[in-house]
């Protein structure tokens, strides 16, 4: 008795496996015919990002130091009251085209100070950002500080194109159609429509409203829409500014590993001529 | 998808070792390259690891310091940083500076005089790292009541070395003066170090 | 080692012979990847995947101890020092970062496909159960130590992975919470979890290492195994490791990096998720948590046991997510045929086929959301993957006729017997 219970274990702990399942499949098909899923405003209205092009787009995409300095002016004037960007110092500024003067300015200037204390005092202020300086954090106590950009184009799916669907996307009303199939979806007071926020209401105003909100040093028409444009591309730097570095260095490194994996498949094969395998 | 069979006609033995050779050159050279190729590679991929160990830019990009000496009075001095070293600051008496300037330089060890170790127009400070150029240890002197040693200046507790009010090596194992390093005065009362 | 014909080393010269009979190390690696290991002529492509599971252990102990020297393993700090410091500032350290993090795919990657070629090849068939035995081992201490990996970054899903898995424990019955907050060190991720894990992330690759040697041991007792299954009869059968393996195990490290730079260079992020590009925040919870690919199908066998039957939903969850990789630790013993190779064995070539796709159809549901439909399909797949081991082979290994075998490594070669090439056979089934 004892051996053929040792030699049937095996089918005893398998079906056990497979009996369990059985029921999890039944429990799961009686829930979908006793309450099908329902359908939810989120499914039914959110949008995929629009298409974005952009020069850092690609396996070998480059900066356009050009429009990265008009998204920054963008981020500066617009996003950084509310959005810090704490990961980037002002001395990455050097990067995108900004000379050492310029970044001091910058830094200089910046409303946001860097926390200081008062090494006799022992009491906490501020003093001015240095080039050398991460962007200071912004804080909103109370109602939830708004997320860091620093990594956000590489935070959400989409990227960049996210980004600038957002900031392009909001809809003064909601269409008539959501709210005839979902009358509970109502965007809440202090929200703000934008189907391409993954809950469709979000708490962040729009940011961009009228053309020439900044004004461009280089004669680029501000537009929303070049805004958009020009502070998602910036993102796509500030998420990770060796990006263009690695798309070089990549080329060289692949380049040489094709070449160097040939000549190992020509080792490879006079090694082995002649022995049939 | 393995089979290399070109050139081996399937009904032919051969031996482990496969020495079926035509051109014999030809594969000393391919192994000869594919080995030189690999050894490129493994070389040039250990540059990025051992570059990581290099100071990064946080570190370099250490901005200068700026200090305010107004509230250095005569004969004190103050230990501050500078990149996360010490530096003293310190403000010579007119004796101290008397004391440095009556010493002959061919005498010294490392042989350097006060003016060459201060600013013009700024004779009375002494800027220098708290950095003992024997081993490294912080010399004392620069704080209230410390030991300034024998000649009066600074004093390195680890092994011994004296430093005068120029803060050159006097006594003991220390085999240079004090480093100054690069600085200048914006304001009568601000230096800016680095 | 143990084949008479095996070459012997001979040291040349007198600081060899010193060191030959003082300390035999370059004796010892002759013997074990040298010219003295004679190695079956006829293994194809997927006998390279062991030399680069090795390839990548090593780069991932190489390349994860200069990013420690860079890492701060806090709460507080650890997702800047990464996304910061070292991804900004440190010379080179997105490409360490990046070489890292894509390198523990491709370890894993690589694994997976040495796991299936012994699967098909019957490699864990005596005398090579220990060979094997080692193997699990060493793919658990793996899955331990990419786990632990994934939490230091100390991203949303980094640390919603750690909550969850972690969470694992507390479903053994009355000492589970006691587990789940010892193994934390707290009530929720923190400080106290993070260096722990950190700790172990850099202590078991050794481990690994350690468990790599023996694994390798126990492999050249018998000698290594072949497409057609059939034992080495002679010196006609094999060829010695160096030249003939180092050759081919060169050129498969060449196109092995080749995939690994294009992901490292161009597609760094491909294989990650954008919520781990967000710092941990204890209280919000991603939208969908999900573990890195190559734990879908565990995560789809966890996810699929939804029905309470004599214990919690959750414990069986969990007792079949481990089981599922326990049970490999068995399949020496579950299937008993005489045969080794898929390619002479029709019945269970099939089913090996049918386990990829369950498998494979596993991964996909367990990186889904679960939506009905993906969670059907995970109780059927997840049914099949035990069944497979438990029930499907065992009767396999009794039933099937095995097609008849070549009399030896040489006759498959030169009479075309099939065997050395698995993608063909295959392709015919």
């Amino acid at each position: 008795m004892l051996p053929l219970f040792m030699r049937s274990i095996k089918f005893i702990v398998g079906l056990g496996f497979v009996f369990v399942l059985f029921l999890a499949l039944i429990g799961t098909i009686t829930g979908l015919i006793k309450e099908p899923p329902q359908a939810t405003a989120e499914e039914e209205f959110h949008h995929h990002p629009k298409e974005l092009a952009l020069k850092s787009d690609g396996l070998l995409g480059k900066f356009d130091n050009q429009q990265l300095q008009r998204g920054f002016l963008v981020y500066e004037k617009v996003c950084a009251s509310c959005h810090s960007l704490s990961l980037v110092s002002f001395r990455d500024l050097r990067q995108i085209g900004y000379s050492e003067a310029e970044v001091k300015k910058i830094a200089k200037d910046w409303p946001m100070k860097q926390p200081a204390q008062d090494p006799k005092a022992g009491t906490w202020g501020e003093r001015d950002n240095l080039p050398s300086d991460r962007f200071p954090k912004v804080y909103y106590p109370g109602t939830g500080t708004p997320p860091d950009l620093s990594l956000m184009t590489k935070a959400r799916h989409g990227g960049p194109a996210y980004v600038y669907s957002l900031l392009t996307g909001y809809e003064e009303k909601q269409p008539a159609e959501l709210l005839a199939r979902f009358p509970g979806a109502k965007t809440p007071e202090g929200s703000h429509f934008n189907p391409y926020f993954a809950n469709l209401n979000i708490a962040m105003p729009p940011p961009l409203t009228s053309e020439n909100q900044v004004t461009y040093s280089d004669g680029t028409r501000a537009t929303v829409d070049q805004m958009a444009k020009d502070v998602s591309a910036f993102l796509v730097w500030t998420a990770e500014p060796t990006m263009q570095t690695r798309h070089q260095a990549g080329l060289a490194v692949v380049l040489f590993l094709l070449i160097a994996t040939g000549l190992a498949y020509g080792a490879y094969l006079t090694v082995w001529r002649g022995v049939k395998h | 998808m393995a089979t290399l069979e070109d050139g081996v006609s399937p009904t032919q033995t051969v031996v482990p070792t496969g020495d079926v050779i035509e051109n014999p050159r030809r594969r000393d050279y391919l192994k000869v390259a594919a080995v030189s190729f690999a050894g490129v590679g493994a070389a040039v991929t250990v540059l990025p690891l051992i570059n990581s160990m290099n100071p990064s830019a946080d570190v370099l990009a250490q901005s200068t310091t700026e200090i305010d000496v107004t509230a250095i009075e005569p004969g004190q001095a103050i230990k501050t940083s500078f990149r996360k070293q010490p530096l003293f600051v310190r403000n010579l008496t007119p004796a101290e500076i008397a004391a440095a300037d009556a010493v002959p330089v061919s005498s010294l060890r490392d042989p350097q005089t006060l003016a060459q170790r201060t600013r013009e127009g700024h004779g009375n400070w002494l800027i220098t790292l708290g950095v003992c150029t024997h081993l490294g240890c912080v010399p004392l002197g620069a704080g209230e009541g410390e030991n300034r040693g024998p000649f009066g200046g600074y004093f390195c507790p680890c092994h011994g070395s004296a430093y005068d009010t120029a803060g050159r090596i006097r006594q003991g194992p220390a085999p240079k003066n004090l480093e100054v390093p690069n600085y200048e005065f914006t304001s009568p009362t601000v230096v800016v170090v680095g | 080692m143990s084949f008479p014909w095996a070459r012997h080393y001979e040291p040349k010269n007198a600081l060899t012979q010193w060191i030959d009979s003082r300390l035999p190390l370059p004796r010892f690696v002759y013997n074990a990847v040298g010219a003295g290991y004679p190695v079956p002529r006829n293994l194809n492509y997927f006998w390279n995947f062991g030399v680069l599971a090795g390839v990548c252990l090593v780069i991932q102990i190489v390349t994860g101890i200069v990013l420690a020297m860079h890492f701060h393993s806090s709460a507080a700090g650890a997702f800047e020092s990464i996304n910061g410091t070292i991804m900004r500032d440190v010379n080179a350290g997105w490409f360490l970062r990046f070489a890292h993090a894509n390198g523990a795919s491709m370890f894993l990657a690589v694994v997976y496909i040495h796991i299936f070629r012994g699967l098909y090849y019957g490699s864990y068939k005596a005398p090579r159960e220990m060979v094997w035995l080692i193997g699990v081992v060493i793919f658990l201490l793996i899955m331990a130590t990419a786990f632990m990996g994934y939490v230091l970054p100390w991203g949303q899903m980094s640390f919603w992975g750690a909550q969850v898995i972690t969470g694992f424990f507390s479903a053994i019955p009355v000492v589970g919470e006691w587990i789940r907050v010892w193994l934390l060190g707290g009530y929720a991720p923190d400080d106290a979890a993070l260096n722990r894990f950190f700790s172990l992330h850099y202590l078991l690759p050794f481990v690994i290492a350690g468990a790599v040697i023996l694994h390798i041991w126990a492999l050249h007792i018998p000698g290594s195994g072949n497409p057609t299954g059939v034992e080495v009869k002679g010196e006609q059968d094999t060829v010695p490791f160096h030249p003939y393996y180092t050759a081919k195990d060169g050129f498969g490290v060449g196109v092995f990096m080749i995939i690994f730079a294009i992901l490292i260079f161009f597609l760094p992020d491909y294989l990650g998720h954008p919520d781990n590009y967000i710092p941990a925040n204890p209280l919000s919870t991603p939208a969908h948590i999900v573990p890195e690919w190559y734990f879908w199908p565990f995560y789809a066998i966890l996810r699929a046991f939804t029905a309470d039957f004599i214990i919690p939903a959750k414990l069986w969850g969990v007792v079949a997510m481990f089981g599922s990789i326990l049970l490999l630790f068995f399949l020496p013993w579950l299937d008993k045929s005489p045969v080794r190779s898929a390619n002479f064995r029709p019945m269970y070539r099939i089913a090996f086929w049918v386990l990829v796709l369950d498998v494979l159809v596993l991964g996909y549901c367990g990186g889904s959301a679960a939506t009905p439909a993906v969670v059907i399909a995970s109780q059927l797949t997840a049914a099949y993957y035990f069944a497979h081991f438990l029930i499907i082979v065992p009767i396999i290994s009794r039933l099937e006729r095995p097609k008849p075998l070549p009399n030896s490594i040489t006759e498959a070669v030169l009479g075309d017997h099939g065997g050395s090439r698995m993608s063909e056979t295959a392709l015919s089934a």
